[in-house]
């Protein structure tokens, strides 16, 4: 029977199966961070248990750091005792820690692929459902919680389900100012933020192939918001030569015998999905979301939809916004902006974002912070001049971490303000208690910071 | 975990879909250490305005509903894969959780701290919903033996899905870490074998 790239490494990772439904799942890689982790080292301090193999377990801190003086101490007493924790648990159980400070620290999503620590065939999980990221390698990559973080830490393995398979055609091509971010979103727009529950995705199509490999980041980046477990798309020469030379890649011989390896992951032709769809890329237009969760997407040119189903969480939803149907969103004056997180801070966005900007000025009632992915990230904006271009237009250029993505350091948009952002969720107070968040490109992000209103990129791009 | 027991309770209603876990537990309240306490900031920003008063209109601070099964609208627990989550509803007295869907990660993270997700179809919901608005003092079987829930006074029995290992863990109030540990040969002996690219 023919196999879906999903399958090929699913059955290489199978160390038994505990019954018809559960394998015990081999990983490849683990990613740790301060959040998700310290309940899990207590459980091994309890059970008196080491890692069962500490060099596949990378650590580093992202979601509380702050995104200036970051070589001061943390303020924040609670944010400082978790990183402090994850500190301590690194050195006593002998994890690799690319800790607050350090020059290979960042979001763990940016981290990863930066440093060729993911890697085609792999699996990788970490506590973090953003995880998906890493499937742009063709690698299975999912989310997990802390007791399944235990698991790993303690066995190297996960219990696991083999989920449904779902494949996402994309094909033509994207019009100038559209960007892997509005795939995404139009693609949870169409298919809701349940649609994929149950299910792995495999992206294929020319629009996907034509993607550079961090734009395919974006992409399954964000398939946990269409509920699926993680989404993947099948290594290519892009891949190749990204990860050529990184630090953890393969060298020499061994590079050669990769390479090999990495050239048989793609699925075999009439494999089997449970479910297909397929999108036509000239349809997909600039996005943005206007409610509370990120499948409340629509084009930037069109008004807020009718709660034809009389919803009572379409209601609740837009009361938070406070928005309306039939509203146009375009023309409509924002707060703030906020450009990183795990979806898009890698410096192809930094640089998308500094060379529509260069020359121009933000809006002077609106706050701008974009904030690297990676301290590797800042270096390389430093370098190419990037920082200056930012700061010249009035924007702030933070250092490395999750920020106002969730709001768990001082990185929180207040009450009631808009905030057009390049993260991944628009849900109610995921930027702050009371946040309003618009989920966009960062382009359309930059076209708002200069603005000041949600803008369509296209009619600035095509003047 | 602690096992599973069997229960009869009473439900709370919270008819909303696409509850996300940073509803359930916003991420500000993620920096704890350790798996307790949880409980005390669940629906934080539901049940709290932002000047930190109860919200008198919100189902969990409404003295009528009271009970230890939380029924909700369909994808309960998308979003963050937060174990947290599943940390506050059990702190905070939840042994069950009914909803016409739940989101992957959530079920697992609920499924390995002894929180049992029960899914039922959309009328079915409807109709338990209706039952706990006619009388919120209805009380609700669980068995989980029989994969019930059950409602005999309304002649509602519904038998639900459970995954046959994950079913045993419940009952057992079985470690899945120490059963890995119990399984090392055969990971060794795997890894042996298994070339990472």
């Amino acid at each position: 029977m023919p196999k879906t790239l999903f399958d090929k490494i699913w059955e290489r990772h199978i160390v038994t199966m505990i019954d018809d439904n559960q394998a015990i799942l081999y990983i490849d890689r683990h990613f740790i961070h301060e959040v998700t982790s310290p309940q899990a080292f207590n459980g091994l301090t309890k059970r008196k248990v080491g890692l069962h193999n500490v060099k596949l377990t990378t650590a580093t801190a992202d979601h509380n750091v702050p995104t200036i003086n970051q070589d001061q101490p943390i303020k924040d007493p609670l944010s400082k005792k978790q990183v402090d924790a994850l500190n301590k648990n690194c050195a006593d159980f002998g994890i690799e820690l690319y800790g607050l400070g350090h020059e290979k620290q960042g979001i763990v999503h940016v981290i990863g692929p930066e440093l060729g620590l993911t890697r085609p065939g792999m699996t990788i999980v970490c506590g973090d459902s953003h995880t998906s990221t890493h499937g742009a390698f063709g690698c299975i990559a999912f989310g997990i919680g802390t007791s399944e973080v235990e698991q790993v830490m303690a066995s190297q393995c996960i219990i696991q389900k083999k989920p449904k398979q779902m494949l996402i055609n994309v094909n033509g091509k994207l019009s100038k100012g559209v960007s892997s971010k509005d795939v995404i979103l139009y693609i949870i727009s169409k298919i809701g933020v349940a649609g994929a529950t149950g299910h792995f995705v495999e992206y294929a199509g020319d629009t996907i192939q034509s993607l550079s490999q961090e734009a395919r980041m974006t992409v399954c980046n964000m398939s946990i918001e269409m509920g699926a477990r993680g989404g993947l798309i099948a290594p290519d020469e892009k891949t190749i030569s990204y990860l050529e030379g990184k630090e953890n890649t393969p060298k020499d011989e061994e590079w050669e015998l990769s390479k090999a390896f990495y050239q048989e992951l793609y699925t075999e032709e009439n494999a089997k999905f449970d479910q297909v769809y397929n999108f036509d890329a000239t349809d997909i237009s600039p996005m943005i979301t206007y409610g509370t969760n990120p499948g409340m997407g629509i084009k930037i040119d069109e008004s807020i939809p009718e709660n034809t189903s009389n919803s009572e969480s379409f209601k609740k939803s837009l009361n938070y916004m406070d928005l309306q149907s039939g509203k146009e969103m375009l023309g409509m004056p924002i707060d703030y902006v906020f450009i990183g997180s795990c979806t898009n801070s890698r410096i192809e966005d930094l640089r998308e974002v500094a060379s529509f900007v260069k020359g121009k000025q933000k809006a002077d009632k609106v706050k701008v912070f974009i904030v690297p992915g990676s301290q590797a990230v800042e270096k390389i904006a430093i370098a190419e001049g990037i920082d200056k271009i930012l700061i010249d237009a009035g924007f702030e250029f933070r250092q490395a971490g999750c920020s106002a993505c969730l709001g768990m350091n001082e990185d929180k948009i207040p009450p009631g303000k808009y905030c057009v952002s390049t993260s991944n969720r628009n849900f109610e107070g995921r930027q702050g208690p009371g946040a309003r968040t618009l989920l966009a490109s960062p382009l359309t992000a930059a076209a708002a910071a200069i603005t000041g209103k949600i803008t369509d990129i296209r009619t600035i791009l095509n003047n | 975990m602690e096992k599973f027991i069997d229960l009869k309770s009473t439900a709370i209603p919270l008819p909303i879909e696409d509850i996300d876990t940073d509803q359930i537990i916003p991420a500000r309240f993620l920096k704890a250490t350790t798996r307790q306490g949880f409980g005390e900031n669940l629906f934080r920003d539901w049940r709290y305005n932002r000047e930190g008063q109860i919200n008198n209109q919100f189902v969990l601070n409404n003295p009528i509903y009271h009970g230890k099964i939380l029924v909700s609208g369909k994808n309960f627990g998308c979003g963050s894969s937060r174990e947290h989550a599943a940390w506050a509803l059990y702190d905070y007295g939840f042994r069950v959780v009914v909803s016409s869907f739940f989101a992957d990660i959530f079920k697992n993270n609920a499924l390995n701290n002894g929180l049992l997700p029960i899914t039922v179809t959309p009328e079915k919901l409807h109709q338990i919903f209706s039952l706990i608005e006619n009388d919120p003092n209805t009380n609700f079987s669980i068995n989980l033996a029989s994969q019930t829930f059950s409602q005999p006074k309304s002649g509602v029995e519904i038998s639900f899905d459970i995954d046959p290992f994950k079913k045993m863990c419940l009952t057992k109030g079985m470690d899945t870490i120490d059963y890995l540990i119990s399984q090392k040969e055969s990971i060794t002996q795997f890894e042996a074998n298994h070339k990472i690219y």
